[in-house]
């Protein structure tokens, strides 16, 4: 057959040749690394949006028109084009799950089948994560079960950086009662 | 405005051509093009190249170097999987805007087995945010596309699985496709799933490949057409993403599809039910259902019934307005920067009863739509009327 190099080939096509909507360029991570420079010892968040202290929490910048943007190094606001108006908001750490994907093959290193969800925060912005404590054969099985249902931040410890600190990133999981 | 018209087309087979150079693949396709509307390289008076991989490395005028370098102006293109269309699009424009008479457009590409995350290292990967907050990889993104569907409307995953049948079935027709094998709904739903809902024959391969087509005014085709009828452009179209809500997280694939087919429609005068074809974006089995809505074959949420009800599907084979006869992306291929240009080539060819349409000729076809969709984002359609 031979068409078994589809996904991972689909892989390359995203990290050569697409605008990067999240933090998988070299470019961006080596950015970041120099943002989150400090002193401390301590763990770092895996993206400048994540905040550790005094809880872990998420901000967005927030525009005088009401859009907020997670992740974004805007200069001026995408939608309505003001510039210099950005102020930071902190973002809940509950929201629903709006739609998923699980993905089934990845680069070497990332354990597969997860979940890759896309999560409606109540302040009207939406951010991408992980979807953990849902195993991902129901998800397949009863998608309807995922859409909307109510999740809660959790951080994780995903690894260390070549400095030794842990990195630590967020997920979401379904909300306790 | 000079109305715009499309002389000649060529395409190599796309597959894989690891023994040849890029500039090569494009070379052939352009001579192909040259050849079909009866010209050399002398008459080609302006000539715009897409090529994504390779789109610092001027291969527009590497590609002079092999088939003549008479100092024309060249433009090398580079937007995403929009980037051949984008190339005949810059073609379309330097004659409609009256400075040409001739253009040449090509789209090429030589993807091979490269890649994977290769060279990117630098960075430490320990700040990866791939599969560690969620993924932002095509697989993902059409498949939550193709997820978002099902929550609106009750979108099935045989909806999507019967999409990668019908264009395997078409492909056994083309002798330009990559893959000519036809396929089950069993084979489809049982193959190894990549990433839901998309399983490995719902998502398009890689591969190399290259098309060209060249451009005419209306003072042109009167000299050299000779009394063949060929296709003009009626409408050429290109849109970027606009601000939506979740677009940040989410890329939004459907929005700048649906502005650019209302300019198109409306530019070309035609209808959706006027199509005799339509070559769309199939990168994902996902995105083609979604398109279906997005370029208006039908209504917003019915593309699940127009599917149940042979939508899609050559009327050779007993179904409706028909999409992707080519094979399209899924079994045709998808070589980025030749996607664009072939797709214009396939509906040139129904249009014209061209004997490389043959087996899978559109009965007595008309009007015909090209769609490409660059994630980032980019859209083109071409509408073509004979
Ligand atoms: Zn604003």
């Amino acid at each position: 057959m031979g068409n078994n190099s589809a996904a991972t080939a689909h892989a390359c096509v995203r990290a050569t040749s697409i605008a990067p909507r999240y933090t998988d360029t070299e470019e961006t991570f080596v950015d970041m690394a120099q943002e989150t420079q400090t002193t401390d010892q301590g763990p770092r968040p895996i993206v400048p949006f994540l905040r550790l202290h005094p809880k872990p929490h998420l901000v967005g910048k927030k525009c005088r028109c009401g859009a907020i943007f997670v992740d974004s190094r805007a200069v001026a606001c995408a939608k309505c084009g003001a510039d210099g108006q950005f102020t930071e908001t902190r973002l809940s750490n509950h929201g629903k799950v709006y739609v998923f994907s699980v993905v089934h093959q990845s680069f070497p290193g990332i354990k597969t089948p997860y979940i890759s969800a896309i999560v409606d925060l109540p302040e009207g912005a939406t951010v991408r994560a992980n979807l953990v404590d849902v195993s991902p054969e129901e998800a397949e099985k009863d998608p309807n079960k995922v859409f909307g249902m109510p999740v809660e931040f959790t951080t994780s410890v995903a690894g260390k950086d070549r400095e030794g600190h842990d990195v630590i990133v967020f997920s979401y999981r379904p909300a306790k009662a | 405005m000079s109305n715009v018209y499309v002389l000649g087309t060529g395409m190599i087979k796309f597959g894989r051509y690891p023994e040849k150079t890029v500039p090569e693949l494009g070379g052939e396709a352009a001579v192909l093009a040259m050849k079909d509307a009866g010209l050399n390289i002398k008459d080609i008076e302006f000539f715009a190249c897409g090529n994504l991989f390779q789109a610092s490395m001027m291969v527009g005028q590497r590609i002079m170097q092999q088939i003549g370098q008479t100092g024309i102006p060249v433009v090398n293109v580079s937007n995403a999987c929009a980037t051949g269309s984008t190339a005949f699009r810059e073609a379309y424009m330097a004659i409609a805007s009256g400075l040409y008479d001739i253009a040449l457009a090509v789209g090429v590409e030589q993807m091979g087995k490269q890649g994977l995350l290769g060279g990117t290292g630098g960075g430490d990967p320990a700040y990866s945010t791939e599969g560690k907050l969620g993924s932002g990889l095509m697989p993902a993104v059409f498949g939550q596309a193709g997820v978002e569907h099902m929550r609106k409307y009750g979108t099935k995953l045989e909806h999507f699985a019967k999409i990668s049948v019908k264009s395997h079935q078409h492909a056994t027709k083309n002798p330009f496709s990559q893959y000519r094998n036809a396929l089950t709904l069993e084979d489809v739903l049982n193959a190894r799933m990549i990433c839901y809902p998309n399983t490995l024959y719902m998502c398009c391969p890689t591969g190399d490949g290259a098309a060209a087509a060249v451009l005419v005014s209306e003072r042109k085709l009167k000299e050299l057409a000779g009394g063949r009828k060929r296709p003009r452009v009626a409408a050429s179209v290109l849109t970027s993403d606009p601000w939506t809500e979740r677009d940040l997280a989410m890329p939004d694939v459907s929005t700048l599809t649906r502005s650019a087919a209302k300019k198109a429609y409306e530019q070309a005068g035609v209808e959706p039910k006027d199509l005799s074809l339509t070559e769309l974006h199939d990168c994902f089995a996902t995105a083609e259902l979604i398109h279906y809505e997005n370029l208006f074959l039908c209504g917003e949420g019915e593309a699940g019934k127009f599917i149940e009800e042979g939508g899609g599907v050559h009327p050779d084979l007993g179904g409706k307005a028909p999409v992707n006869v080519s094979g399209g992306l899924l079994s045709k291929g998808h070589p980025l920067g030749a996607t664009g240009v072939a797709n214009i080539c396939e509906v040139v060819w129904h249009l014209t009863e061209d004997p490389r349409a043959k087996e899978r000729q559109i009965p007595n076809a008309k009007v015909g739509l090209a769609h490409v969709i660059g994630l980032g984002s980019a859209c083109t359609i071409h509408i073509l009327t004979i």
